[in-house]
């Protein structure tokens, strides 16, 4: 038997009304932003939420962290109906899910100084006294591969890979057991978005930390995640370990994101295929399958009835119709990286650890 | 490659932004060909230079910028020595451009239609309404917007990114220009609309035999559209070659770096390879080699002499004293 969930979100909705007239304004609509999303993440794992722009992620992980209410759903946090608490609880509970954003520059207030901003979650909560702090704030800094003299400067003096470190060492301060990641790598340079990414893995090692993993770009997904959770307007509709769900996608839209994303390798040109269509909007998702509009495979069926996410193997969820009948997927297992470029590589990797530094360094 | 197969020739190109300790370089010492009716790949990391390059071929550095040395040139024309008027024509009729935010570059105020057929009239006075009217709903249709007669009379906030991006290429083609700059065309969009642009893109050099400069970050991009690739660093291009070379071979260490750091689909690896440290700005460009201090091969030397572009095998290009890295390593161990 697994162990129950650590955060888990139920049938979880969040609907946006949309009004007209000023004086006496009506509803006339509702931008489903979030439209009944389930998933639970266990301890120590990452689960990553992927999805194009607009589909909800963001706001997924919002209601989760209870940062916004619901429109209907529940969220249960280590067994318990988390959905309408507030006061006492609320704040304990916040102080267990920490979120680390996607820009670096937005998140941090320009007006404290490193050490204020890495202290200001303990300083809410509570915890600790001043010396404590300034001591846990050193102890932080080391850990995401700062400075201890990063402590007294502001957050304009720093890089964006930088940023992001002090965004994830105030994040950690409070000790949270799921950290939220919004986009955590996708404002970053690819060298940098590199250092970040094994920094997270890092930490999660060290600390045993839950990653609820919010990214659009799927090969970082496919490093960092245990899981994978493939958004599309408002919805999840497919659900797999990472291996299967790359290896065997189960649903039109998971294949159509893999096919468009275009591989590092020139052997491969040509082999990007885009998606037909344009992203409906939120105001009025499609009938049926709300992916049907723009799905290669979709049948009458698909317009009239509301495919529900179901399990198709074991861990394996996928919300279509015919997710068994898709035929079998096409994952280019060969490719990858030359031979030559993989002896650089190699050769880079040693030459670095041969003067590899005592810290990591944080550029 | 020889002259003659080139339609833009980039010779030792650079600008720069006068500041209270004299001048910076964006671009320095830059010399790059443009293949015809290919495309040629930018690849680099933030600020490297890669917008202030494809704005000195333009003649749109922004001031206080100016380019301060090199050529330009156009078949047999240096463009950076043309006047501002003689730029302008060429900008209309030979070089376009397209950049990263499609809304920043239209109009919020004028209709789709007013947009385009204002950029046709600009280079054919003489048209009429109705007929320029005609081909800009042409124009559209190319670019794959469905029912371009009613996306004529909308505004730009009323289409999604990925079709406002069609639109700022239809504006760019209208011209018929023989060079295409594409500065980040896809960066703000999501990979289901980037694959369409991209496939369009494609199509569309195929269909008029231009030459594309393709300007991103994302080595994935570059391998799937670029013939000849570039990699800047630091205001310099550091290597060059064709993808083949840049992505099977690639020489210098940066571009090594760089490839370690993408995480890619295809494989599984415990850590990303990394480059330590991050670009510096180029007021505080260090001695010698400009990647010397974020380089696992450093040695004395480099922080000393400022590597040039040596040929390591034919049309193959880097900037590293050290290359390849792994007899390097070799010597080193
Ligand atoms: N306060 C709000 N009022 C109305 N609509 C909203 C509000 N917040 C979000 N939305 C809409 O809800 C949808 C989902 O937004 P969300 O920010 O969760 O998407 P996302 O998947 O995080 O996108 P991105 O990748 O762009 O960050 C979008 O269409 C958005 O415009
Ligand atoms: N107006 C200006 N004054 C001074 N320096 C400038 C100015 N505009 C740009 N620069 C500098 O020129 C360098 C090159 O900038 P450029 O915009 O070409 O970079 P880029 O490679 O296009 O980066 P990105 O990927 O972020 O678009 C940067 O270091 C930038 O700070
Ligand atoms: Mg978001
Ligand atoms: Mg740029």
């Amino acid at each position: 038997m697994k162990e129950p969930a650590l955060l888990e979100a139920i049938g979880v909705a969040k609907h946006y009304p949309v009004k007209k007239g000023l004086l006496f304004a009506r509803q006339v609509g509702a931008v489903r932003a979030v439209d009944g999303v389930s998933f639970a993440l266990h301890r120590g794992e990452t689960l990553a939420l992927v999805g194009e722009s607009g589909c909800g992620k963001s706001t997924t992980a919002r209601l989760v962290m209870r940062l916004i209410e619901p429109s209907s759903g529940d969220v249960i946090f280590k067994g318990e109906n988390v959905t309408n608490v507030g006061g006492a609880k609320l704040r304990a509970l916040r102080r267990h899910l920490q979120i680390v954003f996607q820009d670096p520059y937005a998140s941090l207030n320009p007006r404290l100084t490193v050490a204020d901003a890495i202290a200001e979650p303990m300083t809410v909560h509570g915890i600790g006294d001043a010396a404590s702090r300034r001591e846990r704030v050193q102890e932080l800094l080391r850990l995401t591969g700062l400075r201890p003299f990063h402590a007294d400067r502001y957050p304009h003096e720093f890089s964006g890979g930088q940023r992001q470190r002090i965004g994830i060492a105030r994040a950690l301060a409070v000790e949270p057991e799921v950290v939220v990641c919004d986009e955590p790598v996708s404002a970053l340079d690819v060298s940098i978005q590199a250092q970040v990414v094994n920094l997270l893995g890092d930490l999660q090692q060290r600390l045993g930390l839950s990653y609820l993993f919010i990214a659009h770009d799927l090969a970082v997904v496919k490093h960092v995640a245990d899981r994978v959770a493939v958004m599309y307007l408002g919805r999840i509709v497919e659900v797999a370990a990472k291996h299967e769900l790359f290896s065997n996608p189960r649903h039109p839209y998971t294949r159509a994101l893999l096919a468009a994303i275009p591989r590092p390798d020139p052997s491969r040109r040509g082999s990007v295929t885009p998606l037909g269509g344009d992203l409906p909007s939120p105001l009025a998702v499609p009938p049926g399958c709300r992916f049907h509009t723009r799905c290669p495979v979709a049948q009458a069926k698909c317009k009239e009835l509301d495919p529900p996410l179901r399990e198709i193997a074991p861990g394996h969820t996928a919300a279509c119709h015919f997710a068994e009948d898709l035929p079998r997927f096409n994952a280019e297992a060969d490719g990858g990286v030359a031979p030559v470029a993989q002896l650089r590589l190699a050769a880079y990797a040693a030459a670095r650890a041969a003067r590899a530094p005592a810290v990591v360094p944080a550029g | 490659m020889s002259m003659s197969d080139s339609l833009l020739r980039i010779e030792d190109l650079r600008t720069v932004f006068r500041s209270s300790n004299g001048d910076i370089a964006a671009v320095d010492g830059v010399t790059l060909e443009v293949p015809r009716g290919k495309t040629l790949g930018i690849v680099g990391e933030s600020g490297c230079g890669k917008s202030m390059l494809s704005l000195s071929i333009m003649g749109l550095v922004p001031r206080p910028g100016r380019i301060a040395q090199g050529r330009v040139l156009l078949e047999e024309q240096d463009l950076a020595s043309l006047s501002p008027a003689g730029m302008r024509a060429v900008r209309g009729a030979e070089i376009a451009m397209i950049f990263q935010e499609p809304m920043t570059s239209l109009n919020p105020v004028h209709s789709i239609g007013d947009q385009l057929t204002e950029a046709m009239r600009a280079h054919d006075a003489k048209a009429s309404k109705a007929e320029l009217k005609e081909r800009a709903i042409e124009a559209l249709r190319r670019v794959r917007i469905p029912s371009p007669e009613r996306r004529f009379s909308e505004y730009p906030h009323q289409l999604s990114g990925g079709m406002r991006q069609r639109v700022m290429i239809a504006m760019a083609l209208s011209c018929k220009p023989r060079l295409l700059i594409a500065d980040e065309p896809t960066t703000a969009l999501d990979v289901t609309v980037q694959a369409q642009i991209l496939d369009l893109l494609r199509d569309l050099q195929a269909e008029t035999g231009m030459s594309v400069i393709l300007i991103t970050h994302d080595l994935g991009v570059v391998a799937e559209m670029a013939d000849e690739v570039a990699v800047m660093y630091a205001g310099r291009v550091v290597e060059r070659g064709t993808a083949k070379d840049i992505f099977e071979d690639p020489q210098h260490p940066y571009t090594i770096g760089l490839l370690g750091s993408i995480p890619r689909i295809e494989e599984d690896r415990d850590r990303l390879l990394s480059i330590d440290g991050s670009v510096p700005p180029p007021f505080a460009f260090p001695k010698g080699c400009r990647f010397n201090p974020r380089c696992p091969f450093a040695i004395r030397a480099c922080t000393e002499i400022d590597p040039p572009l040596r040929e390591l095998s034919p049309g193959h290009r880097a900037a590293c004293i050290r290359a390849p890295v792994e007899l390097a390593l070799d010597i080193a161990a």
